[in-house]
């Protein structure tokens, strides 16, 4: 006879719930992972309300002095009165805790720093000017002052009223903004496919120059295209030079904290809002023109402010590329050893080796990417096929080829681990069918069983992904850079550059969070980076679950 | 259930096997597992061309390994030794300058469990001639269509040829694997109990495929069903522990064996 308490054990009761219970904490872990991430970093592109308000620490002599403060509140902590007192503020050291708030004044142009620490108890008269200006700026940061006028062309325009002055205001702003885009692509477009010609046929010319073929008639060829080329970047010129004579007409006064008038200039700002007078929907709409900014644009001011769309290209375009190696290489080893290779000693020395390689550490990888890939091979490549532009190294630096080379040999163990499972798992019958019909070994392979193990090498190929897209220690070594000029894919030939340096998320993560010049405006940054990260990845996983699955139900086992 | 009559079917051809022209000679095999474990010790065999062969004999009497010897699948076994001589058409099948892809070609075989590849039925009739090269679709479609029609499947499937295999019941794949096996038309069939996976009325039409396709292949079966080789056979060998005992035509067999042990098999004394 069971005792009750056995009984319920051999009933499975206890590990169902043991089961539950972990899952439910796994998924709480990876919940509050996401939502602390999300809280943090998504928060920072909402336009909080700017307050207005007179500050008077205690001074160690004298009066305190009331300064006006204009910002946004960023957060609040609770600091010890002896920490304070010891910075410098007097404070009444009886009271054992002082609530502190960080407000973001901007104004780095003006005041010298755009974040400070103010405690709350001296803080007096907030209030919340409907007329108060919040803007982006391409350099120096965040702005925040009131609106005094518009002027063109060095002159004040006269314009009545607090709205007809916005209207204004905002209208100039899209013409510059406008303006603003069209020089980007003249610059950054047009110009920039001409200096890439011009120094395509730089080396050209040094590589004439070092076969001894350089005639004359060669070189008059060259210098022609040269010619041609310096006659479109005049043309060019001229043609930015009129967008900057125009976008540098219109320009704006504004007055900030303290009294004091700036000036600014409309091609520096980036976007200007009134956050106190915008209601749920508006601030909603900048809410989401920010996220675009961030994932679409370029990176501002030393990777603090504007977007990482070129680590987020970098990052997938790693990826892709790295599958692109791992696939080939992992399922010809897993075929090699599963299927041709005597199942001896020295194949089960070869799979223990391969199994082992999965545990190196990938900092070890990035030495081994630099040192082999990079200092031997691409200077080797560098001196057969490149010669015309050394010293300057093509191949013989980190780029993206080498990058996406390094991870794939990190993950190739994964992927020749799940193909041999996959290909054991495959029943002698359908392989003795084939054979039985005339099919060699190899036609057997690559038209039954190697189709019936695809599900199995996606497994493999969904876990190298997951691994390799968040490895950031070798990819420092091996091409990853804090800023690229230019995206390793765009519009000139050959189109697909895998000698170039690229972005990356995870590096952006610790180039922000850790290299920043300015840590408090880069703060919320890590986290949303952080964030988006994680969602790439979950991307990428997803779509090649959903090809697994799709194999899957092709390939459907016969034995079932 | 159609009763089989099998004395209508015994004395029609009371053939020798020796007056037949020969498809497959098989002279003194051995077959060694593992170097110790023998299978096959001495067997001399002569299969008659287009005419049916029936190995019967209790389980692990070598029955299955000799058939499979035929097209060297016991090749894909390790640790398996042969030794002695098969001869297909005159030509010794183990020399090393026969193309063994070639050999599975021309000498098909049928296992005992359905294999269907995962893939849609028409792509499992067409896959043998996809190997050889054959990939016009007039070719291939014409060829499908006489293979599924040869193996009495073209009705029920011809509307679904894009289907998967995968989905029909056992005895509609093991007519499929026997359609795909004649699409490359081979010499020879090899049926390793292709029958006994399967239930009675599929038997039935497996047998009458049979009986069918010996017009134009030679066709080995091992059954372990006396009254099936007796329905079925022209021939039978009689194998047992791994000796051939007896081997004559099916009628002599079943109705005057040589040997004792034979007539013991028959009447059921054993096996």
């Amino acid at each position: 006879m069971k005792t009750s308490v056995s009984k319920w054990l051999s009933s499975g009761s206890p590990f169902v719930w043991l089961n539950a219970g972990a899952v439910a904490i796994s998924v709480i872990m990876v919940v509050g992972l996401l939502g602390l991430l999300a809280v943090r970093g998504m928060a920072h592109f909402w336009p909080a309300d700017v307050m207005q308000a007179n500050y008077a620490p205690p001074v160690l002599s004298g009066e305190p002095q009331v300064t006006e403060v204009i910002g946004e509140r960023v957060e609040s902590e609770s600091v010890s009165s002896v920490q304070i007192a010891s910075s410098g503020i007097p404070v009444d050291e009886t009271v054992a805790f002082y609530d502190r708030q960080l407000v973001k004044m901007g104004n780095r142009d003006v005041t010298g720093a755009d974040f400070a620490w103010l405690l709350s108890s001296f803080i007096s008269e907030i209030r919340y000017p409907e007329n108060i200006v919040a803007m982006e700026r391409r350099e120096w940061g965040n702005f925040y002052g009131f609106l005094a006028s518009v002027s063109e062309s060095g002159e004040e325009l006269s314009l009545s009223g607090d709205e007809a002055l916005w209207s204004e205001f905002e209208s100039r702003l899209e013409r510059a903004s406008r303006l603003h885009e069209a020089i980007y692509d003249i610059e950054k477009g047009e110009i920039g496919k001409i200096n890439y010609a011009l120094e395509r046929l730089r080396l050209r010319q040094r590589r004439l120059e070092i076969d001894s073929q350089l005639t004359p008639q060669r070189m008059a060829e060259l210098d022609q295209e040269r010619a041609e080329l310096d006659q479109r970047y005049r043309e060019l010129q001229q043609e930015l030079l009129a967008l900057n004579t125009e976008i540098d007409r219109d320009s704006a006064r504004f007055t900030v904290a303290n009294g004091a008038e700036v000036e600014v200039e409309f091609a520096e700002i980036v976007r200007a809002y009134r956050p106190n007078q915008l209601g749920l929907i508006g601030k909603t709409g900048v809410y989401f023109a920010k996220l675009g900014e961030f994932l679409t644009d370029e990176p501002r001011e030393a990777n603090t402010e504007g977007g990482i769309f070129p680590a987020i290209f970098g990052t997938v375009m790693m990826v892709l590329l790295m599958s692109v190696f791992v696939t080939p290489f992992g399922v010809v080893a897993a075929v090699y050893l599963r299927e041709y290779a005597r199942q001896g000693f020295v194949t089960q020395a070869i799979r223990i080796a391969v199994n082992n390689l999965a545990g190196v550490p990938s900092i070890v990888y990035g030495v081994f990417g630099l040192g082999f890939f990079i200092y031997i091979i691409g200077a080797e490549v560098d001196q057969l096929f490149y010669p015309e532009a050394l010293p300057a190294p093509t191949l013989g630096t980190g780029g993206l080829l080498w990058a996406s080379l390094t991870l794939a040999l990190l993950t190739v163990p994964v992927v020749i681990v799940a193909t041999e499972e996959g290909l054991a798992r495959i029943p002698r019958s359908v392989r003795e069918g084939s054979l039985a019909l005339g099919a060699t070994k190899f036609e057997t392979l690559w038209r039954v069983v190697l189709p019936m193990a695809s599900p199995a090498m996606m497994t493999g190929l969904i876990l190298a992904v997951a691994r390799a897209a968040g490895e950031v220690a070798p990819l420092m070594l091996v091409g990853v850079v804090k800023l690229a000029p230019s995206l390793p894919v765009d519009g000139n030939y050959p189109y697909l550059h895998l000698d170039q340096k690229f972005m990356h998320l995870g590096f952006h993560i610790y180039d922000v969070g850790f290299q920043s010049p300015n840590i408090e405006a880069a703060r919320p940054l890590v986290f949303a980076t952080a964030l988006l990260l994680v969602l790439v990845i979950a991307a990428l996983n997803l779509s090649a679950v959903a090809l697994r699955n799709h194999l899957r139900e092709k390939y459907k086992s016969l034995e079932v | 259930m159609r009763k089989v009559d099998v004395s209508s079917v015994l004395g029609a051809n009371a053939e020798k096997p020796e007056e037949l022209d020969s498809c497959i000679e098989v002279s003194n095999l051995n077959l060694f597992y593992a170097k110790d474990k023998q299978a096959l010790i001495d067997i001399d065999l002569t299969i008659p061309k287009q005419r049916v062969t029936a190995f019967i004999g209790p389980s692990g009497c070598g029955k299955s390994s000799l058939l499979r010897c035929m097209n060297r699948m016991n090749d894909l076994v390790d640790d398996c030794v042969i030794k002695g001589r098969i001869g297909l058409d005159g030509e010794d099948i183990y020399s090393k300058h026969v193309d063994v892809a070639d050999l599975r070609r021309r000498v098909g075989m049928v296992f005992q469990k359905p294999n269907p590849f995962p893939k849609s039925i028409y792509e499992n009739v067409a896959y043998g001639l996809r190997i050889q090269g054959i990939n016009s679709k007039r070719v291939l479609d014409e060829v499908v269509e006489k293979s599924l029609r040869a193996a009495a499947l073209w009705d029920e499937v011809k509307d679904r040829l894009n289907d998967s295999a995968l989905g029909m019941s056992g005895g509609q794949q093991q007519r499929l694997v026997i359609a795909r096996t004649i699409a490359v038309e081979p010499e020879v069939l090899l049926l390793d109990e292709p029958a006994s996976a399967l239930d009675p009325i599929s038997t039935l039409k497996i047998e009458e495929l049979i009986n069918e396709l010996k017009r134009d292949y030679t066709i080995v079966i091992v059954t372990h069903n006396m009254q099936q080789a007796a329905r079925v056979s022209d021939f039978t060998a009689f194998m047992y522990m791994g000796n051939m005992v007896e081997f004559d035509a099916t009628d002599a067999i079943f109705t005057n064996p040589a040997k004792k042990q034979t007539e013991d098999y028959i009447t059921g004394r054993y096996g």
